[in-house]
């Protein structure tokens, strides 16, 4: 066998491990491989791979039932897996399911706040599940609190909490225990923008901290805005997995026009350059272009406006997945 | 598939965390929960004891009142956890999704199955405490065997609890558990040597009573509050137990299939 060489010249197994000085390649925290899930004989996840680094911000994207909850929660050891791989943090699901949930925060699709207690004491009870109390405890429990801006209600009911305070207080909870991963089911949804826009900070905040997180949303914008990288899921597919920036780059025009009025169609039909593509949403028509100066400018010679966008997210999630609606 | 898990339930430690959320909740609900636990069976005992008492005169060589108060501290442990094991612990997992909010935490399914039964196990001590305090404050108890009878108890009310677990598992709403209290827990209560001797029913019927488990725990219970030592305790005690993992097991691999899936 040849020798190992290293990097950077520190004593180290090549593979990095158990060494978090080494600046060898580091292990994935989360790796999927040929995951597959079945209900009723019907596969829900149907062979998906995934590597998520350590310290990324991965985003997993997908119409209603396209299997993001489900695979979110094979990786968290709470539903079976019916084949493939799973390991997190290097340890086996769902196996290891004990020690890689006591190093993981989970924000579930829905609250599973306990109603009999408090905020606070929601707090420490979620704590003591975690074999965690006493005074480093309670100071964490006052810094998490004080971050979602909880701290004035710690004495209140959980049912007496708006939507977006549940939504809060379930982060700060899965933050007790300091997790190397934090993966949130769609932890904005229900949300005021000003809400939205206090998690976003603090997800910011724990990806600035080394912290790796997984998304699922259904807000393209928050996803290009957070994430370094996004899965795009459909019927249990993986059906595209890049850099936000690059999924616009490579699947989609870099330009959409929006033209209205009843006739637009037939105009389009007339009017459209080789490459455009144009697509119907209600009483209006999209056109994806690379070059939309062009048309705008026939569409104004014939007396009607249009407007004009970059293309972003949602118009590539729109096109990989179809624009018919999902149950 | 479901199948995969190990079929034999391995709850850690951890499982005290979830006990003490249970308990930790009790507290809170302290006053209302007592009464229930506790006034009603010591209502039983009163009415039953005074009033058939002077009709029935001596059982079993003791006053009928000496002889119900053991039967009521039974029969008080089993619908305590029952209770606890059928309706808190479906409001528990259904309503509330305490459990599942649990699973995301180290503790698994199996830690958390097991917790309830101790907590119902836990319950079902509390009230026949309680009544074992009355029973003695009325001079109905023999001699300190009686605080032998706890654990007994102890592992019936877990057994009882754990059995409830195995029709919360199954159930789709509360009306479910009525079945369970006519079928099983009812007979138990009539059948089992509560309110007279097993020795009065016909033999088909004792063999019935014997095949559950309640009879068995007023076999070993009432020896020890009347002040001797009950015979043959082991096979009694056997059958408890028996229900007891079969039912812990059975409950924990039908809540598995229900929720985890
Ligand atoms: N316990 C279950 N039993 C049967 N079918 C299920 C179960 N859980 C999920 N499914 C099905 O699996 C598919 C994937 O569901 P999943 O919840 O993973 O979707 P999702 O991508 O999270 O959707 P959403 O965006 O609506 O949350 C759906 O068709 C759903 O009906
Ligand atoms: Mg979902």
């Amino acid at each position: 066998m040849a020798p190992d060489r290293d990097i950077g010249g520190t004593a180290t197994n090549r593979y990095g491990m158990h060494s978090p000085s080494a600046p060898g390649p580091a292990v994935s925290a989360i790796s999927i491989q040929q995951l597959y899930k079945a209900y009723d004989g019907l596969a829900v996840v149907d062979g998906v791979d995934l590597e998520i680094a350590p310290g990324e911000f991965f985003g997993l994207l997908g119409p209603n039932g396209a299997g993001k909850t489900t695979t979110l929660r094979m990786l968290l050891g709470m539903t079976p897996i019916d084949g493939g791989q799973v390991e997190v943090l290097g340890l086996p699901m769902p196996e290891g399911e004990r020690a890689v949930r006591e190093r993981l925060g989970i924000v579930p699709q829905f609250d599973t706040l306990d109603p009999d207690f408090t905020v606070i004491e929601n707090m420490r009870t979620y704590a003591a599940y975690f074999g965690l109390s006493g005074p480093t405890v309670e100071a964490r429990i006052d810094r998490l609190l004080e971050q979602v801006n909880l701290n004035d209600k710690r004495g209140a009911r959980i049912d007496a909490l708006s939507g977006g305070m549940k939504r809060r207080l379930t982060l700060a909870r899965a933050l007790i225990n300091e997790p190397e991963v934090v993966v949130l089911d769609e932890p904005t949804t229900g949300l005021d923008p000003q809400a939205r826009h206090h998690l976003w900070r603090q997800l910011r905040q724990l990806r600035a901290s080394g912290v790796t997180l997984v998304l699922t949303t259904h807000y393209m914008e928050e996803a290009e805005e957070l994430c370094d990288r996004i899965a795009i899921i459909d019927h249990g597919r993986i059906i595209a997995c890049d850099a936000p920036s690059r999924l616009i780059a490579e699947h989609i025009e870099p330009w959409v026009l929006t033209v209205g009025g009843a006739d637009a169609g037939q105009l389009l039909e007339r009017e459209l350059g080789p490459k455009d593509r144009a697509h119907q949403v209600a009483d209006t028509w999209l056109v994806y272009t690379a070059e939309p100066e062009r048309l705008r400018e026939r569409l104004r010679a014939l007396g009607r406006e249009s407007t004009l966008r970059e293309a972003d997210l949602e118009d590539v999630f729109l096109k990989l997945t179809g624009h018919e609606l999902r149950d | 598939m479901p199948g995969d898990h190990p079929v034999l339930p391995r709850p850690s430690l951890r499982f005290v965390a979830v006990w003490r959320r249970n308990l930790l909740v009790w507290r809170k609900l302290i006053v209302p929960s007592m009464l229930g636990n506790f006034g009603e069976p010591i209502l039983y005992l009163l009415a039953f004891g005074y009033g058939f008492g002077s009709l029935v005169g001596d059982l079993d060589g003791m006053r009928y009142m000496v002889f119900i108060a053991s039967g009521i501290i039974c029969s008080s442990a089993m619908f305590t956890a029952s209770f606890e094991g059928m309706y808190s612990a479906y409001t528990r997992m259904a309503e509330q999704n305490t459990w599942l909010g649990m699973l995301a935490t180290p503790l698994t399914l199996d830690d958390i199955v097991f917790a309830e039964a101790v907590w119902a196990a836990t319950k079902g001590l509390i009230s026949a405490i309680t009544i074992l305090v009355v029973a003695s404050l009325l001079g109905l108890v023999s001699d300190a065997r009686a605080l032998l009878a706890l654990p007994v108890i102890f592992l019936a009310a877990f057994t009882f609890g754990a059995l409830a677990l195995v029709i919360t598992a199954l159930a789709r709403s509360y009306d479910f558990f009525l079945y369970y209290f006519t079928l099983a827990v009812t007979p138990m209560l009539l059948l089992s040597g509560v309110f007279f001797p097993l020795t009065e029913l016909p033999g088909w019927v004792q063999g019935l009573a014997l095949a559950l488990p309640l009879a068995h725990v007023l076999e070993i219970v009432r020896p020890l509050m009347t002040g001797a030592w009950p015979d043959a305790w082991l096979p009694h005690l056997a059958v408890i137990t028996a229900y007891g993992l079969g039912a812990i097991v059975l409950a924990t691999w039908l809540i598995r299939r229900r929720l985890l899936r």
